[in-house]
């Protein structure tokens, strides 16, 4: 049932299907998931954003490719790098930047920070610090809407590493035994923290193994939005229809270290820069839509988005440098329900 | 009152809340038993004790769900549902098990609430046998609950019979935090009066079991029974035993405790759950803490030595804190002028 997509994918012809507003409103997310991460890469150093910041840069058109399918009743399970998943999926701006900064404005009021972010309201199920932590509660998710015959989905995002974790497999068997509406989306940037997934997968290839459990796996170039979108949309489409799960692997690249500070001493010195050069899933997606590609979007118009994310960016970095730190009073609050 | 075995109240608290609210679900391996078998679709097991006997055939395969064996997928895919608008009952067959699922519990549903600053809600209970007496061996005999009550967010009950099985299970399913129910295997066939309807017990209200004037002890679970037994035998002999059973150890009930405490100065704790930093340590820490003055002789516990649970009968019965323990231990604070 695996089936690898070429790399780089003829995006020209999967982008067709799509309407400009479409084209638009994917290149805006991903847009400013790029200038979110590229200036918490620079507010990092500051010394001002307490504890670990993990950087989605280089993945965006996963977490877009996917997340235009959803609405805000369909869930998603997140990773440790989750800056993405949320804005994809919604998540205020500023309520993510006053998180991030520890703030009593942030999104859950300072108490989980970059790892944690969470909008329930946004079906945004968090961040998750646990690798392969959303697989099992993205299934709970899907649990919920298959229950309720609610036609939603569920997508659980992880990475090469949490690929390999025992409680992601237990979640795709359940999921494939009670035919649950879930997708796995693997993103796999090439390394688990320090070490490389070409070492640490042992079968290769994700998509394969996936397709072990007895579910539809596909394996496309993460960098290639249309090939993602084009994926998560059959994927989804046999969710809904009560089919029950399927698994995409996504091939990316990881613009960052595992955490900000990392010196990717693992990483040849060259590495980086030349991936920067050479694969950046915007500029592909540029080179498909505008003036050099199908001419469906004007250069002016992709380039208004760019200037309006930075500016949406700097906007929530001020604010959240302005706001209050939490409380005390909040120190014991939100344990429980009730007592 | 009608009697009901401790088994049949946990059976009849899930079957009325389960009529109550069509969001409540049954989760786990052989909650129903006899899914996809030769025999076709029966209704084989009901859970290996039989606790869920019936359910199935009233509630059908989407609400009583039969899973593989795979416990870190029933706990986080009932976490996951739990924050997304069921109710589910997950069932962990023998607590021990916990052990390949707890990030489930202790990194997830436990911190949902607080890591997400107040929005989640996560209704789940996880239910499941535990406790030594049926020669079970070290992996399917533990009484964890010590583990549970140490992490924040999670609710503990260790119901000790059947009237507050049934009570204290309804107050879990309709609770909005994640609870862990305890249930000792030793306690299934035990008979009590148990009402038709629902009912609920609030959770953090210890239960005094027996009162009495010269002594407290302070027992859990199916060591409640036991500190019963000796109470009522020592009452011949002039001896005023209080029994105070907390019923739920997260939260538990300081002042239902402090105040038997107050009124006896003598203090035994019975608790199967650990050698060390149990529920045992826990509540005498509390009563250092809170209520030295009150003591008139030093705390006694009685807990297991400090091993895994043995196997062979006559070495399991020596583990486990019996009536003898019990009675030494009430005789010991007694001496104490």
């Amino acid at each position: 049932m695996t089936t690898d997509t070429a790399w780089p994918t003829a995006a020209a012809s999967l982008c067709s299907s799509l309407s400009e507003a479409q084209l638009l409103a994917a290149y805006r997310r991903m847009t400013l998931i790029r200038a979110f991460e590229e200036r918490l890469h620079i507010e990092n150093t500051t010394g001002d954003v307490p504890g670990f910041v993990h950087l989605y840069a280089g993945q965006e058109a996963i977490a877009v490719g996917v997340c235009e399918h959803l609405a805000d009743s369909d869930y998603i399970g997140s990773t440790h790098r989750g800056h993405g998943h949320c804005i994809a999926k919604g998540c205020d701006l500023h309520g993510m930047m006053g998180e991030i900064f520890g703030r009593a404005t942030g999104v859950c009021g300072g108490k989980g920070g970059s790892m944690h972010i969470a909008d329930l309201e946004r079906g945004m199920l968090g961040a998750n610090a646990i690798v392969g932590g959303a697989a099992p509660l993205a299934t709970g998710a899907a649990l919920t809407h298959k229950t309720k015959r609610t036609g939603g989905v569920a997508v659980s995002f992880t990475g090469d590493g949490g690929s390999n974790q025992g409680l992601v497999f237990e979640a795709m068997n359940m999921a494939v035994v009670l035919k649950l509406p879930v997708l796995f989306v693997f993103e796999n940037n090439g390394y688990g923290e320090g070490t490389g997934a070409d070492y640490a997968v042992g079968s290769g290839s994700i998509a394969k193994r996936a397709a072990g459990f007895g579910m539809p796996a596909v394996r496309v170039d993460g960098t290639d939005f249309f090939a993602v979108h084009a994926a998560a949309q059959d994927a989804i489409a046999r969710a809904r229809a009560g089919l029950g799960p399927s698994t995409i692997e996504a091939v990316a690249l990881r613009y960052y270290g595992h955490f900000e500070g990392d010196p990717m001493a693992y990483r040849a010195a060259d590495e980086v820069a030349n991936l920067r050069a050479q694969v950046d899933p915007l500029k592909l997606f540029r080179a498909a839509v505008g003036g050099a590609g199908l001419r469906r979007v004007s250069d002016a118009a992709l380039d208004a988005f760019d200037v309006e994310a930075t500016a949406s960016v700097d906007a929530a970095v001020k604010a959240a440098r302005a706001a209050p730190f939490p409380g005390l009073e909040t120190l014991e609050t939100d344990v429980y329900v009730s007592l | 009152m009608p009697k009901r075995s401790y088994r049949a109240a946990i059976n009849d608290a899930i079957r009325l809340e389960m009529e109550r609210d069509p969001n409540v679900v049954l989760i786990g391996e052989d909650v129903r038993g006899g899914s996809g078998g030769s025999a076709g679709d029966v209704e084989a097991y009901g859970g290996v004790m039989g606790v869920t006997k019936g359910l199935w055939t009233k509630f059908g395969s989407d609400r009583v769900i039969d899973t593989p064996i795979t416990e870190s997928a029933i706990v986080g895919m009932a976490a996951g549902a739990a924050m997304t608008g069921l109710r589910p009952i997950a069932e962990i067959m023998f607590l021990d098990f916990f052990g390949v699922c707890y990030d489930m519990l202790y990194n997830q549903a436990a911190k949902f609430r607080y890591m997400f600053g107040g929005k989640a809600r996560t209704p789940l209970v996880v239910r499941g046998m535990m406790g030594a007496g049926l020669s079970a061996a070290a992996q399917h005999s533990q009484a964890p609950y010590n583990v549970f009550t140490a992490v924040a967010g999670l609710k503990v009950v260790v119901p000790s019979n059947p009237y507050d099985a049934k009570g204290l299970l309804i107050t879990a399913i309709r609770d909005d935090d994640p609870v862990v129910f305890c249930e000792h295997k030793l306690l299934y066939g035990l008979s009590g009066e148990v009402p038709d309807g629902a009912y609920t017990i609030p959770f953090g209200e210890a239960n005094y079991t027996r009162e009495g004037e010269h002594v407290t002890v302070i027992a859990l679970s199916a060591m409640v029974p036991r500190a019963n037994a000796v109470a009522d035998r020592l009452r011949a002999e002039g001896i005023s035993v209080e029994v105070v059973d907390p019923r739920t150890t997260s939260p538990l009930d300081e002042e239902g405790i402090l105040e038997s405490v107050a009124h006896t100065g003598r203090v035994v704790i019975v608790d199967e759950s650990a050698a060390r930093v149990g529920i045992a340590h826990d509540i005498s820490a509390m009563i250092a803490d809170q209520g030295f003055r009150d003591l008139r002789a030093p705390i006694k516990l009685v807990v297991p030595p400090h091993t895994p649970v043995p196997f062979s009968p006559p070495l399991e019965k020596a583990w486990m804190p019996s009536e003898a323990r019990i009675e030494a231990a009430i005789r010991t604070v007694l001496k104490d002028q």
